[in-house]
């Protein structure tokens, strides 16, 4: 994956708009946090191939970490902590953010096909 | 002298970090080993460092790294077929059925798993429940011995010292070639144990402090 480019994101994530499509939505911070550090805490959530249909999407950020939204027609999908992003197949925008280790801490990902499962 | 061996674990990886060592004793004796790997470990969070792996392409990644420890272990393997991180979802009776076939088959004398909520990481400890109930399956005069890895911090407190214990130094070298196999996961996982600064920068050096006895639980059915 390469650093976001907020331009080129932007106008993938609106070639989406009023389509069905299907999402990958993640964010963990590994089974082992607890077991590495007592203070932590084991937090994780994972979402594979929802169907979805927004007609709003927004890149928002700072150069170096950013969040996005999709808009749904009774509800919405975010994302914050996005680093790097990637046109995968040439079709399925996948957006990440990456720990300093380069440790995968939350993920976004958009398909007009299913993500295989 | 053991007949077969089989090990049971869900990830590309806990083979290497786990019992390289036990296997290589294994197979220096010409005793054939066989790897049940649960999953591809899709669910990672490391993907090399730097980073060459995304969510879509690491179970190929994955897959590929598992092919080359085992073949560096000289042991063959097995794919179950499971995703990372559901394996406590799906239903045990069927994981252990799967898992009793493929040992009827293979009739080890021996199966390393993991020890079921000693384990850590939930995959570890719901295949380790899922591999013991298969072996318990096994008429008595034909079930295998089961050896149960513990890996929490508490394990001799939980369980007392483990029946076995394998010193593994003489063969550090091909653990660490299994476990370097695993490039996306090697260097994460080997840094990720130590969160102080003194981490030292070679990984072999981190990687022995932790990783030079492989011990194992003998399960009292």
């Amino acid at each position: 994956m390469k650093p976001i480019d907020i331009t080129k994101v932007q106008e993938k994530l609106e070639s989406f708009v009023g389509k069905e499509v299907y999402i990958h939505l993640e964010t963990t911070n590994g089974a082992y946090a607890s077991h590495v550090n007592e203070k932590a805490y084991n937090v994780g959530v994972y979402i594979r191939n929802a169907k979805v249909r927004f007609n709003q999407a927004k890149i928002v950020g700072d150069g170096k970490s950013y969040r996005a939204g999709l808009k749904m027609e009774i509800g919405w999908i975010y994302a914050e902590g996005l680093t790097d992003w990637e046109l995968f197949e040439n079709e399925k925008l996948l957006m990440a953010g990456h720990d300093r280790e380069g440790r995968l801490m939350v993920a976004l990902q958009i398909s007009e096909t299913p993500f295989h499962y | 002298m053991e007949k077969h061996v089989v090990v049971i674990y869900p990830h590309p990886d806990d083979e290497s970090f786990g019992a390289a060592g036990t296997i290589a004793k294994f197979r220096d004796q010409g005793v054939p080993v066989t790897y049940l790997c649960g999953t591809l470990g899709e669910m990672g969070r490391n993907m090399g460092n730097p980073t060459f792996a995304n969510r879509e392409t690491l179970p190929e990644i994955r897959k590929q790294e598992l092919i080359n420890a085992c073949n560096v272990l000289d042991m063959e393997l097995r794919m179950l077929g499971y995703r990372d991180k559901t394996l406590e979802y799906e239903d045990r009776n069927e994981v252990a059925q799967h898992i009793k076939g493929i040992l009827e088959e293979l009739e080890p004398s021996l199966v390393i798993t993991h020890y079921p909520e000693h384990a850590v990481h939930p995959d570890h400890n719901a295949l380790g429940a899922a591999a013991i109930e298969a072996v318990r399956l096994i008429d008595e005069e034909k079930r295998p011995t089961v050896w149960a890895q513990a890996i929490t911090n508490t394990q001799l407190e939980d369980l007392g010292v483990p029946q076995i214990i394998n010193d593994v130094r003489d063969n550090f070298d091909k653990k660490m070639e299994a476990i370097l196999c695993h490039q996306s996961q090697a260097n994460g996982v080997i840094r990720s144990w130590n969160q102080s600064d003194d981490l030292s920068n070679d990984l072999k050096e981190e990687a022995m402090k932790r990783l030079s006895i492989e011990s194992f639980y003998i399960w009292k059915f």
